[in-house]
């Protein structure tokens, strides 16, 4: 980028190249992000759709049952969904440049994300059946299992954008993309919670 | 980043941290023409390995008995062909290969939008490719053929169908990776003043195409993934023996593998409707019934899979379903290739290796079009359906359409990729052996099929063996036309005759800046190319300083105007 000013006065055009390819295109990457979690999204329809055939036409064993605990699981949901609403706290915090609220509520955020997943771990530890019972348990601790192993990506991605929002950092409200991105990411895994509690525990 | 140091280019070559020279496409490139180069010549390699596998396909079936394999090497054989001529050939190159050196040309780009990612998704190939075929020789390889049915997929030896589903989620994740890439490029980095309705029509094949790779793609994954704990930790996903389902699997399974199929045949829809404008010296037929085509197909490839699957228990209701949306993709295909016919038609053809590959293609894909619509239709479908037609019919599309147009592109843009001409004498050699090896390969297996041999066999009834011997004497004839390829790609790269910028005279932008390209492909400004297909009128009357295809060639008849008067 430093020799860009000696020359941009010959050539017209490099401006708009350079900002193509220059600071500036965060949107790029959050759009490249989203695009992403399309194709991520539909793994997870793959396996509802796997799911809810199974759940249709496969009847399990006597005994075994489609049905599951709610408390648990419902809390879980509230506090994905409250850190969803932490999350943009920290987002509006950050552009309003004010880093230490920022960070807290970054640090709140993550919190609840170990939380679900101690939860989910507690639930793992107390249901009735194992991963090769039957095909619901099967089907359960996969999905389960796969959106965990998202919480938890997600629960570490906080922690860095935390880490680099300190004083000095490269994450600030001039650099917010790693934290939107981040934040974009979150809420998708929230989201996916949400159709996977209508599905898997509520139906 | 390399790319912001494209002013410089053009004063001075930039001082650079990545390899010159050949290296260059052996190391991270981030550069996208590297990165193209390195899928296609990657994918060549790997053709070469599935041509040789074909070849003991062929020459086993050239008796009715099983004597020149063992027979369970024949099924790894016929599972590392399809896998490796799908996932490491057609759908690399197409795809990743042309893809990359084209779209930011067309796009008006100076690279892709996420350079890094596309070098991370080129790089998954080679160690996918190569852990593929070292299962042959770890563990034997795989045996349930390039779809993986289970409960075969679960009984056949653990360890290479756990190696087979390892490369295909590395490839499956590379696909995605480039299918997003693209997306963005298309989408985010068009040069300002260029709208979407002016790109060429590879581009719209490549969104299109991405499209499905983002949607379908992830689904494959989570299969795979799902099939490996049911080798690996004996859950019973699509185990019948604990209470699965086979059959969810092959919903799973063709939701992505019917998309695959256009995966693999829209970019090279794309490629050839740039290839027959030029040579034909006409504008593409119908640009925004193409557009409207692609983007039909797209749709209703997501919803038309179970034609696969009519054998499978499939209830009345979703074979009527599945049968007439497969009916409908005959329209927007139809509309195409009418197109194509349309742009040739009284055009000024110049029957070169790349218009005769390309014209090879519109026969054979018509010819792979219309068996596809015959086994669509259910009643016929049961008859032939896991015999010698189905690999008939989609070897018509994949390598009658798919390869050949892969072919036509070398022969198109080797003297800019290169800078020198491709040895014609040669190249329509390599047509004429091609194509003649590739009907006498594949015609006669309708016949088997519609008579009742099965596939993935490899002992048959001996009353096969006669056609079974012209089918093999093809593949012959396909594999030795590979060598005036080789000789010509090799030889011309050293002493073929020196192309300069724009020996085609093409209007496309890849043709606007010098052979080969520069690192940022333009010295100075892209060109803005708003019409790529303005092809008809006299040659040696284009002045290529002009960006538009109306004026380039308004510019001989009129030599007061200056190049950015307008019309
Ligand atoms: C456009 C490119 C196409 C490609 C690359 C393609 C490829 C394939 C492949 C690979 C198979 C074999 C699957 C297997 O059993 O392993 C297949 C089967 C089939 N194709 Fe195509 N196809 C194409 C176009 C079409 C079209 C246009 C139609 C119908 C309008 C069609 C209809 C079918 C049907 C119904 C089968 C199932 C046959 C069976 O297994 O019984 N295909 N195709
Ligand atoms: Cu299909």
């Amino acid at each position: 980028m430093t020799t860009l000013s000696t020359s941009e006065s010959q050539l017209p055009s490099t401006e708009a190249a350079a900002d193509q390819h220059g600071e500036h295109h965060g949107d790029h990457r959050l759009f490249g992000l989203a695009t992403f979690l399309v194709a991520d999204g539909m793994t997870f329809a793959g396996f509802f759709a796997a799911y809810l055939t199974f759940r249709a036409v496969n009847p399990l064993p006597a005994g075994a049952s489609y049905e599951l605990e709610l408390l648990l699981p419902t809390i879980n949901t509230a506090l994905l969904l409250a850190s969803s609403a932490t999350f943009h706290k920290a987002g509006s915090a950050l552009k309003r440049s004010d880093n230490p609220g920022c960070r807290r509520w970054l640090l709140i955020t993550a919190a609840m994300g170990f939380l679900f997943l101690a939860g989910q771990m507690k639930e793992y530890f107390t249901l009735p059946f194992g991963l090769t019972d039957n095909l619901f348990a099967s089907t359960f601790y996969a999905i389960t299992g796969f959106h965990g192993l998202h919480v938890t990506l997600g629960g570490l991605m906080i922690l860095i954008v935390w880490w680099q929002s300190r004083p000095g950092g490269r994450v600030s409200a001039a650099n917010p993309f790693p934290l939107e991105a981040t934040e974009l990411y979150w809420h998708f895994v929230d989201g996916i919670w949400v159709v996977l509690y209508g599905i898997l525990y509520l139906l | 980043m390399t790319l912001s140091l494209a002013p410089e280019t053009a004063h001075a070559p930039a001082p650079s941290l990545q390899p010159q020279g050949w290296l260059r496409y052996l190391s991270f490139s981030t550069d996208h023409k590297v990165i193209g180069l390195q899928y296609i010549v990657c994918g060549f390699l790997f053709y070469l390995v599935g041509g040789a596998l074909a070849g003991a396909i062929r020459t086993e079936l050239l008796t009715p008995i099983s004597d020149f394999l063992p027979r369970e090497t024949y099924n790894e054989v016929l599972t590392l062909h399809g896998t490796v001529m799908i996932f490491l050939w057609i759908v690399p190159v197409v795809n990743g290969g042309f893809g990359n050196y084209l779209i930011p040309f067309y796009v008006g780009a100076r690279d892709m939008a996420f350079p890094r990612l596309n070098a991370v998704a080129f790089w998954l190939i080679p160690p996918a490719g190569l852990l593929l075929i070292s299962s042959y020789f770890i563990a034997g390889a795989a045996q349930s053929g390039w779809t993986a049915y289970p409960p075969l997929s679960i009984t056949t030896p653990a360890t290479g169908q756990i190696i087979w589903i390892l490369s295909v989620l590395l490839l499956g994740g590379s696909s995605i990776f480039g299918g997003i890439n693209f997306i963005a490029t298309i989408l985010k980095l068009r040069r300002p003043g260029l709208k979407l309705m002016q790109l060429p029509m590879y581009c719209w094949a490549m969104l299109g195409t991405s499209l499905l790779v983002v949607l379908s793609t992830p689904v494959l994954a989570g299969t795979l993934v799902l099939l490996s704990f049911d080798i690996v930790a004996h859950t019973g996903f699509f185990n019948p023996a604990m209470g699965g389902n086979v059959v969810v699997y092959q919903h799973l399974f063709w939701f992505y593998s019917h998309p695959a199929v256009y995966i693999m045949v829209l970019p090279a829809f794309g490629l050839v409707s740039e290839i027959l404008p030029v040579h034909a010296r006409k504008p593409l037929f119908g640009y925004t019934t193409m557009v409207y085509s692609i983007m039909g197909i797209v749709f209703l490839g997501l919803i038309v899979w179970a034609h696969h699957m009519f054998t499978s228990g499939t209830p009345p209701w979703m074979r009527l379903f599945f049968t007439i949306a497969t009916a409908f993709i005959a329209v927007p295909t139809g509309i195409k290739f009418f197109n194509w016919i349309a742009t040739l038609w009284g055009g000024r053809i110049a029957l070169n290796s790349a218009m005769l590959f390309s014209c090879a293609f519109i026969v054979n894909f018509v010819f792979g079009g219309i068996t596809g619509v015959a086994l669509a239709q259910v009643p016929f479908d049961i008859h032939v359906h896991d015999t010698y037609f189905v690999v008939a019919h989609f070897h018509y599309i994949v390598y009658g359409g798919t390869v050949f147009v892969i072919f036509a592109s070398i022969y198109h843009w080797y003297p800019k990729v290169t800078g020198r001409m491709l040895n014609e004498p040669l190249g329509r050699l390599h047509w004429l052996l091609t194509f003649v090896g590739f009907n006498l390969c594949f015609a006669p297996q309708h016949w088997l099929g519609l008579n009742g041999m099965p596939r993935r066999v490899a002992e048959y009834d001996p009353q096969f063996q006669l056609i079974n011997q012209f089918s093999s004497v093809g593949a012959l004839l396909m594999a030795l036309s590979t060598l005036p390829f080789l000789i010509n790609v090799v030889m011309s790269a050293f002493n073929g005759e020196i192309a300069g910028d724009n020996p085609w005279r093409a209007l496309t932008p890849e043709w606007l800046t010098s052979s080969p390209p520069p690192v940022e492909n333009w010295k100075g400004e892209a060109p803005l190319v708003h019409e790529p297909y303005g092809y008809g009128v006299k040659p040696g009357e284009l002045n290529l300083a002009a960006t538009s295809g109306r004026e380039l060639w308004s510019l001989g008849q009129d030599p007061g105007r200056g190049p950015n008067r307008p019309l």
